[in-house]
């Protein structure tokens, strides 16, 4: 319990520090961002929105510490301000369908990929020299080596535009309306399958042979001879004694590549204009929208902190040590 | 000397750096071979021909100068990046280790906290208010990736502060400096190579994607870009694999290459991983017979 309080405060200073690495961010810049912001879009913008993009960062005439505690206040109440490019949607507004997508993709390919690239490390530490341990690790490296966004307009192209098996774009048919519907589960289903495949294919090598290192050196110890020696049946010495040993500090790394892994998936989701964070990232740079630049950066953070105290909690689970 | 030598008799590693040395040949040298790489030599999205090796893309520029000269680009930045990632972070992960204490409270807590935040969107977010080009990218690439070497070279220095060796130099009235530099680093070089090594690949695979977003300058010709290009024209719709298949290529050849000599590295400082070769090596033998007794290793004192 202690321990995951504990974390549960770090967690908290590390979202306080992306919140202030936003506000300062904009005032940091070379010269006088907020004019060379605003100079950007002279003739494009209407006035009001140009008011309510200052108010939306904290621009004002006021101290840069009460400027500070404004913006403070507002994030803490999850307002993150107005968005310019869909003016006058709340930024708030804006990113709140496309995290659920987000959640839902890169969530399930994340969770995907790594329970299958964590057996596959089992087995293949399991079978030193076997046909899974040769051939395997170095055909994921070389697809992990590919950038996630390229395999993705690669399945794109294959899958979707040459044989047609899947859907090019968005995250369900746009004729059927979002509802707890058979015909709309099967939607986002199909159109979930090409860029939750690509995210797998380009992460499971990594999990895999992470897994197969730890798994190696567990392998070697004393307690796993010993399970030998008394007889146990394979099964049950490699994954009660050997797998679930090597689980912990793979899971400890889970919590840390998350980061990675979801940059990634944000650039899969732009190739099939899945409606994420990611797609939305895109549209926000394209049009300048720096309040929903912030806004992103922000959801997605947060998103990361909150299940990497969930994998905190499954830490407590598999270590008894982390419990008392 | 000691690195090189195992890494130079390792087939991975012998691959790795091959390939490595062919993509520097052609970033430094490519480029003058095939002209400027944005010209507009002929029609738009034509398929590879004898004229064009790699086709054309959707605006008329010749795939192959194109891909040969984004090698420059993003390799230079790769490279460039790759060393200031590790320098930051080796210098963090020393003196917190060095120090301990509360100067590795405060600075373990600021690595953690960079290690946690998703580096694409912090990156955007720096990177936006930046003139685009490939010195924002690098900047943007070393504040978003030096804490993960920061971690790695903290947890092997507080393991060599408590050795007997660096006890002995703080006791014999070595300075900070002094014992950071003579005794600690030269015991890390391992560590600090396949960070370095991680570091490029971090740094070309992140470089690539802020490009692929549109964050680079896109009069420049690199990789990223390339791709960028290749999206957003009508390019894929039309079936033109060719528009994006052999910049992928390259980057996952470097990619791969990198890899190979990480592994290679991985390998020779911790034979564990592959006991049997180690085995092999050290008695010099050829293949190892199943069933055969115990072998017993001797060294030669002769």
């Amino acid at each position: 319990m202690r321990f995951l309080l504990r974390r549960l405060g770090f967690y908290l200073t590390a979202a306080w520090a992306s919140v202030t690495l936003s506000f300062f961010l904009p005032r940091l810049m070379p010269g006088d961002p907020a004019t060379a912001m605003f100079a950007r879009f002279r003739g494009r913008l209407a006035p009001e929105a140009i008011a309510a993009m200052r108010s939306a960062f904290g621009f004002s005439d006021a101290p840069l510490l009460q400027q500070y505690a404004r913006y403070l206040a507002h994030a803490a109440r999850g307002d993150l301000g107005i968005s310019i490019s869909y003016y006058p949607a709340s930024v708030g507004s804006v990113i709140g369908q496309a995290l659920i997508w987000t959640l839902f993709l890169s969530g399930v390919a994340v969770l995907i990929s790594f329970l299958l690239g964590t057996v596959l490390g089992v087995l293949a530490a399991w079978k030193r020299g076997g046909w899974l341990d040769g051939a395997l690790p170095p055909v994921l490296t070389l697809l992990g080596a590919f950038p996630y966004f390229w395999l993705a307009m690669a399945a794109l192209f294959v899958f979707g535009i040459g044989l047609g098996w899947a859907p090019l774009r968005q995250a369900y048919d746009d004729r059927l309306a979002p509802a707890p519907s058979a015909a709309f589960v099967a939607s986002v289903f199909q159109h979930a399958v090409l860029p939750a495949a690509t995210i797998v294919v380009a992460t499971v090598g990594g999990w895999m042979l992470s897994m197969r290192a730890t798994m190696i050196n567990v392998l070697a110890q004393d307690h796993v001879l010993y399970a030998h020696a008394r007889g146990l049946s394979p099964w049950r010495i490699m994954f009660q004694y050997a797998a679930r040993n090597a689980l912990l500090p793979n899971v400890a790394g889970f919590g840390i590549a998350l980061g990675f892994v979801l940059s990634g998936s944000l650039l899969t989701e732009i190739v099939f204009s899945y409606p994420g964070q990611g797609y939305l990232l895109f549209r926000a740079v394209k049009s300048l929208d720096y309040p929903l630049i912030q806004g992103l950066f922000l959801t997605t953070t947060v998103a990361v902190l909150g299940a990497n105290w969930l994998v905190d909690l499954v830490a407590v689970w598999l270590d008894p040590r982390a419990r008392s | 000397m000691s690195l090189l030598s195992p890494l130079l008799s390792n087939r991975k590693a012998l691959c790795g750096l091959a390939l490595l040395g062919g993509f520097a040949a052609l970033a430094l040298v490519g480029p003058l071979l095939v002209g400027d790489a944005t010209d507009f030599v002929a029609l738009p999205l034509q398929p590879p021909s004898a004229a064009h090796w790699f086709g054309t893309t959707g605006q008329g520029q010749d795939v192959f100068a194109q891909t040969v000269a984004g090698a420059r680009g993003t390799l230079a930045v790769g490279l460039l990046v790759g060393v200031a990632v590790v320098a930051l972070g080796a210098l963090v992960g020393m003196v917190a280790g060095y120090f301990g204490g509360l100067v590795d409270d405060v600075l373990g807590l600021l690595v953690n906290v960079f290690l946690l935040i998703p580096g694409l969107p912090l990156a955007v977010v720096i990177a936006a208010y930046l003139p685009a080009g490939p010195v924002t990218i690098a900047a943007v690439l070393i504040v978003t990736g030096w804490a993960w070497t920061a971690r790695v070279i903290r947890a092997a220095a507080l393991a060599l502060r408590r050795s007997d060796f660096v006890a002995a130099a703080v006791v014999s009235g070595e300075t900070h400096l002094g014992v950071i530099v003579l005794e600690m680093l030269p015991n890390m070089l391992p560590l600090l190579a396949s960070s370095f090594i991680a570091a490029v690949m971090y740094a070309i695979g992140a470089e690539v994607g802020l490009e692929f977003l549109g964050l680079g300058d896109l009069e420049r010709v690199s990789w990223g870009t390339n791709l960028y290009w290749a999206s957003n024209d009508v390019a894929l719709p039309s079936g033109s694999w060719w528009t994006f298949v052999p910049t992928g290529v390259a980057i996952a050849l470097v990619g791969f290459a990198l890899a190979l000599v990480n592994n290679a590295l991985d390998e020779i400082g911790n034979p564990l991983l592959d006991p049997a070769r180690a085995f092999l090596r050290a008695t010099g033998r050829r293949r190892l017979r199943l069933g055969a007794p115990t072998p017993v290793l001797r060294r030669d004192h002769g």
